[in-house]
């Protein structure tokens, strides 16, 4: 009968190795455990083999004096520094071609893609040309093309173009006057970032009042005003506490004042220009992703193209977009390695570069580069995920 | 996260082990062909032409080398390597060699498990400038800014020198020489600096070679040399002296043209043993008896390489200098083969 055969069932003991969780899991722990063996067995072997080699191992190099000058550092940096010094300075300048790439691809590329699609067939042929164009040279070539066509048409240093005694430009670089802070000055810092502060109670409280009377504000103005006018009445009342250190010809270059050098203004041209084309194109898919039937609604209700862009297609064209978006920026990061080509000082020309040349420690050094690396691009695409997630639509 | 770390770091590893264990000159033996390090073009050092052939006293270097063992000049295949790859290539034994004008210094000898064979060139570090400069010494290129090859003794030197002297500089490193000549060309940087052979050799490549010329100044000792892996004594001797040879046989007056008469007809006991007539065996280095006679034979002695690659019979035009024999006032001394 059958609830004899079921109490049979479940009282028989099922064997372990018969239980689908049991088998799992063992299998995945073993999974894990021959990784972990891998690994060691690999870490282990190359240890054993630099030894017999006489080959130095360890991170103690970090530690030594470097001995070598170094073009461009944001940090203060000089040849009795450390080698642990060189990494710094390198990731430093990786950071912040990055961030400049990302920041101009990001514009130009949402420009060219809303470009491509726009209904002006010289705009959209434009676009398209850019696209192609950029898209399909090898990005080294791009580099080098920039880098040249940068430095060939500046004059020299001792012809260069200028503006006044203030700003100079010439192939060693953009010189601008630098601002030195003065005792004042934080005062007028601590007004800058109050009017941000300001600004998003303002917005949100803009928003809270639209929602409820369907009144709009002046918010992007109303909060402009506001980041440029406040500190700026802070510095004027406070004495101006600045002043302007000017470039000054010496000899063979400019001292003082803040210098952009050429090999990173060709960089950040290149790779933005390089990744806008990619950009574009993502931007484009994600636009002509959102169903055509939204677009007709909006101008149904009365809302003007230029609106109905802003306000209805490209927050649904972003969930598309945005993921495209992350691999653009990890590729931009990736890429700025190429900048040992035109001698832009980056953690790969640095230090994985001279310092490894000088210390001979390769695995060390590019162990640290990779993970370096690696850091950055997690990090950027975190916090692409977790903007992703917030852009998603909640279905009802 | 940690995975690909180790991952990552496994598969450089992997390159490192998959070395040679055995004795270098067992594998040459076997593959048939000397793998030789050299530069990605440096002329006069190592350099293909439009044929894909190179030339140069660091491929002498190799092609002594494969004389010596195979007896035939012509089996050596070529690793263009940047300043940057150079160790780890060797290193990891992916070649087996390198003559790749670099400078002996205590760090490379000591700490990268490698050794150097002997010096084939004695260099020093200048500077190369623009002659409407109007400058006449480096000590008066205080703030100016120098293009050099990354990685290389030139970095530090440049560094040295500048602050000892208290005087500013801005560096600008680039991978290849080939780059560091085309920014120099585009008035990127004031002045090139790298050993003098290769700002000769550099000055070729531009396209009004005049315009530019090296200041007196020598600021620092190069002593260019081959280097092997450490924990190989046998293919140590082997390198170190197949450039003994040449510098003997140039010493003894045995040239590539006369190789064969002197082989024939000399009673000097000295260049008897040198060409393996009699005397010494080349077995005690695992190698014909003849080793000498191919090196001198196919190569030719150090003064031929020498004038043939740098000297008066090349573009560069560089005079003996240091390179001389000891005899001639030079430093270039081999110990004798007996």
């Amino acid at each position: 009968m059958p609830s004899d055969n079921a109490k049979t069932l479940s009282q028989k003991k099922v064997p372990l190795w018969r239980q689908p969780a049991v088998r799992s899991i063992t299998f995945q722990v073993l999974l894990v455990l021959c990784i972990v063996a891998f690994g060691n067995f690999l870490l282990s072997n190359t240890l054993q083999n630099m030894e017999q080699r006489g080959i130095t191992t360890g991170f103690a190099f970090l530690s030594n004096e470097a001995g070598f000058g170094i073009l461009q550092s944001l940090i203060e940096y000089d040849e009795t520094h450390t080698y642990g010094r060189t990494f710094l300075v390198g990731l430093l300048n990786t950071l912040l071609v990055a961030v400049l790439g990302i920041f101009f691809a990001t514009f130009l590329g949402f420009f060219i893609g809303v470009a491509r699609l726009s209904h002006n067939w010289l705009v959209a042929r434009l676009a398209t040309a850019f696209i192609e164009i950029f898209r399909n040279i090898p990005l080294l070539l791009q580099i080098m093309f920039w880098y040249f066509a940068v430095l060939r048409p500046l004059p020299s240093p001792r012809q260069s173009l200028n503006v006044g005694d203030a700003v100079f430009l010439n192939n060693r670089g953009l010189f601008v006057p630098r601002p030195v802070a003065e005792d004042g000055f934080s005062l007028t810092v601590v007004a800058f970032f109050a009017a941000i502060v300001v600004m998003f109670f303002i917005a949100r409280w803009a928003r809270h009042r639209q929602d409820a009377t369907g009144q709009q504000f002046p918010t992007v103005s109303v909060g402009l005003a506001l980041i440029v006018g406040l500190p700026s009445l802070v510095f004027l009342f406070s004495g101006s506490p600045l002043h302007w250190d000017n470039p000054v010809l010496g000899g063979f270059n400019f001292s003082g004042g803040l210098e952009v050098i050429p090999e990173l203004a060709a960089l950040t041209l290149a790779l933005s220009i390089y990744t806008a084309a990619f950009i574009a194109e993502a931007v484009r898919s994600g636009i002509q992703s959102v169903s055509h039937g939204q677009t007709e609604a909006a101008y149904a209700l009365g809302l003007r193209p230029r609106v109905t862009l802003k306000l209805v297609i490209i927050p649904q064209a972003m969930r598309v977009i945005i993921p495209q978006l992350t691999s653009q920026y990890l590729n931009l990061v990736k890429n700025s390695s190429l900048a040992t080509a035109i001698g832009y000082p980056d953690l790969v020309n640095v230090f994985a570069g001279t310092t490894l040349n000088q210390t001979g420690q390769a695995v060390e050094v590019i162990a640290m580069t990779m993970g370096v690396y690696l850091m950055i691009s997690l990090v950027i695409s975190m916090f692409m995920n977790w903007y992703n997630k917030r852009k998603q639509l909640v279905e009802r | 996260m940690k995975i690909n770390a180790i991952i990552g770091l496994g598969a450089v590893a992997m390159f490192a082990a998959v070395a040679h264990a055995g004795p270098t000159l067992d594998a040459v033996k076997k593959k048939g062909f000397v793998q030789c390090g050299v530069s990605t073009g440096l002329p006069g050092f190592s350099v293909a032409d439009d044929t894909g052939t190179y030339t140069g006293i660091d491929v002498d270097m190799c092609r002594a080398v494969a004389a010596a063992i195979f007896g035939d000049a012509g089996k050596v295949k070529y690793s263009p390597l940047t300043a940057k790859e150079r160790f780890t290539a060797l290193q990891s034994g992916e070649i087996d060699m390198l003559p790749r004008n670099t400078t002996w210094t205590y760090t490379r000898d000591t700490s990268l498990g490698l050794n150097f064979t002997g010096v084939n060139y004695y260099d020093g570090q200048g500077f190369l400038v623009n002659k409407n400069l109007g400058v006449k010494s480096a000590l008066e290129m205080s703030g100016a800014s120098f293009c050099i090859q990354a990685g290389t003794t030139t970095e530090l030197n440049l560094a040295d020198y500048f602050r000892s002297n208290k005087m500013q500089y801005t560096p600008i490193t680039f991978d290849t020489s080939d780059q560091t000549i085309k920014a120099f060309e585009a008035g990127r940087c004031d002045a090139l600096t790298s050993d003098q052979s290769q700002l000769y050799a550099l000055r070729i490549k531009l396209a009004d070679p005049q315009s530019a010329m090296v200041l007196p100044e020598v600021i620092s000792k190069e002593p260019l040399g081959p280097v092997v892996r450490q924990g190989d004594d046998e293919w140590f001797n082997i390198v170190k002296w197949s450039l003994f040879a040449m510098v003997n046989a140039e010493e003894l007056g045995v040239t590539s043209a006369n190789v064969d008469e002197m082989k024939a007809t000399t009673t000097d006991p000295n260049v008897r043993r040198l060409l393996g007539i009699e005397g010494v065996k080349g077995s005690w280095m695992g190698l014909p008896d003849e080793w000498g006679y191919n090196i001198v034979k196919q190569v030719g002695n150090y003064g031929e390489a020498f004038e043939r690659n740098v000297g008066k019979g090349s573009p560069l035009g560089i005079s003996r200098g240091l390179n001389a024999l000891w005899s001639k006032g030079g430093l270039q001394y081999a110990p004798p083969v007996r």
